[in-house]
């Protein structure tokens, strides 16, 4: 990889990325870039199709149309294989955790490392506490089920198993919903160590205005199922584009209606 | 007009199903046939399908084997064939009731259990979280059960044949006034090669069947509890009813020539 060829291609470049379900247009034609080791972060209404686009990217969901590639590489057509190496190269974090319940926390932190044999079981646990150390969790967490952490706890678990393999790719789905200030300042500290020290390109999802200022080298916000808006984080005040001023202001009146009955 | 379009459907809806259903067995044998094999699990299944169903299936087959001979001698006793208890509880246990009978218990055991649990996981997004993780859950989550299921409802219902007969003989010879060593030397004198194999046979593909129609609602299972619930129901069913139709369709290539 030649981070400073000339030409300068893009770790992720989606163009009109359309999905639907059913009737409902959840994508409508998204393009978006994200160079290598840049810190992406998306924002947007609640239900305007975060997650559905990140899955996207990572092939959970087959979009109608477009082209999303990785790494100069077409992802929407890889099989067996390629795509095993392809998802290799990912690590995610799921909004609801998604935290394996039939196996103990450590086991969930280092499934990614395990299944692709790169430590073996042994080594395993005291890896898994170190990364769960970094994570603001005990030692005593790792022997117990998922069904016995908190919701914030076990975010924090499933951030520990996203950042575990090291990856080059990871995506964050609303890292710091459900968490303490204090504990969501720690994760957004979290995050800029992956990107600076790992030299990870991150796509993070969030709502938190205070996480964008902290992590984000660019923003873009995601509206009726178009990026209307991506620029870097510095012109975020300044966009000029009502939007976007409405959601990091969180105002109530502005373009974007909020559907909902008055009493 | 209305009443075409509803046909239609139907027959549209039961084509992508039974497409959907194809596509996803030739996906699930192929994995249990290529390594890796996730062993650990293979063994925790097997312990799960096989150890665990004991207890059910002992008690079904042990007292069908009684009811079995009681109903053959009071029955019999009408045409003077009471002498038949013996010959007839062992070839109808071992052929027929022990692998449909251990089926049906197990299918209504493990095929929920397994509907349930991949259901949970996919709604709660652990099996897009497995992909993600470049395991394949077919490889991880299904391919286990289907070689767990296939190789342990044998093995079950060898016990089950077992304990059926033994169920018959105990009644007979309690009960019915039999000789135990006459009736041992005619159960064994009445059962053949072909009878035993056919009883392993049904058991192998009832317990692929188990686990397919577990592992394949719960794939495809969505919306929450509510989901899962309608998943866990469908598996049930739809094993049972297979059970039943390749009961028949087993029996056919064995015994009809
Ligand atoms: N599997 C699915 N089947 C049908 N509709 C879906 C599915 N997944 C998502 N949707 C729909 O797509 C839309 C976008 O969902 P998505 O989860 O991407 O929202 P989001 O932007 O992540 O919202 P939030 O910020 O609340 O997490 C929603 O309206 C949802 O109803
Ligand atoms: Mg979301």
């Amino acid at each position: 990889m030649t981070g400073t060829s000339t030409q300068r291609m893009p770790k992720i470049s989606l163009r009109g990325v359309k999905k639907r379900f059913g009737p409902k247009v959840v994508l409508d034609g998204v393009d978006l870039d994200v160079d290598d080791g840049e810190s992406m972060v998306i924002i947007g209404g609640s239900g305007t199709g975060k997650s559905v686009l990140i899955k996207c990217i990572l092939g959970i969901l087959t979009p109608d149309e477009g082209s999303i590639k990785v790494g100069g590489v077409e992802a929407t057509r890889l099989r067996g294989k390629e795509r095993q190496a392809f998802l290799e190269k990912f690590g995610m974090l799921f909004q609801g955790a998604a935290l394996f319940d039939s196996l103990p926390v450590w086991e969930n932190v280092c499934f990614g490392l395990l299944a692709e044999k790169r430590i073996r079981r042994k080594e395993a646990r005291d890896l898994a506490v170190e990364i769960l150390r970094q994570v603001g969790l005990e030692a005593d967490v790792a022997n117990l089920s998922p069904a016995e952490l908190s919701g914030g706890m076990q975010k924090r678990v499933g951030l520990a198993r996203a950042i575990a393999a090291k990856p080059e790719i990871i995506f964050f789905d609303e890292p710091t919903t459900g968490l303490d200030p204090i504990m969501a300042d720690v994760i957004n500290s979290l995050i800029v160590d992956c990107v600076q020290d790992l030299g990870s390109t991150t796509i993070t999802i969030t709502h938190d205005m205070a996480s964008v200022r902290k992590i984000a080298d660019k923003v873009g916000m995601l509206y009726k199922g178009k990026m209307i808006w991506t620029g870097p984080k510095s012109e975020i005040d300044s966009s000029g584009n009502e939007y976007v001023d409405q959601f990091i202001h969180g105002r109530a009146e502005g373009p974007i209606h909020m559907d909902i009955l008055k009493l | 007009m209305n009443f075409l379009g509803l046909i239609g459907r139907v027959m549209l809806t039961f084509l992508a199903t039974a497409g959907r259903l194809g596509i996803f067995t030739v996906n699930s044998v192929s994995h249990c046939l290529r390594p890796p094999f996730f062993i650990r699990h293979i063994g925790s299944q097997m312990i799960n399908i096989g150890y665990y169903s004991l207890p059910v299936v002992g008690l079904t087959a042990l007292f069908t084997g009684a009811v079995l001979a009681l109903q053959i001698y009071e029955g019999g006793s009408r045409f003077n064939a009471e002498s038949a208890v013996a010959g007839i509880v062992v070839i109808g246990f071992v052929r027929e009731l022990g692998p449909v009978l251990g089926g049906l218990m197990v299918a209504g055991r493990v095929s929920a259990a397994m509907a349930a649990e991949i259901g949970t996981m996919r709604v709660t997004e652990q099996i897009d979280a497995l992909t993600t993780l470049a395991t394949d859950p077919f490889k991880y989550l299904i391919a286990p059960r289907l070689i767990a299921a296939t190789l342990m409802l044998p093995c079950l219902v060898l016990v089950a044949d077992v304990i059926g007969v033994a169920g018959g003989f105990i009644l007979s010879t309690d009960k019915l006034g039999f000789n135990p060593g006459a009736y041992l030397k005619t159960t064994v004198d009445y059962l053949e090669y072909d009878d035993v194999m056919s009883s392993l046979v049904k058991a192998g593909v009832f317990g692929f069947i188990i686990a397919l129609m577990g592992c394949y609602h719960g794939y495809h299972s969505r919306g929450g509890a509510q989901g899962v619930g309608v998943a866990t129901t469908n598996a049930v069913v739809s094993a049972s009813i297979l059970i039943l139709m390749s009961n028949y369709v087993v029996t056919e290539l064995f015994f009809s020539q």
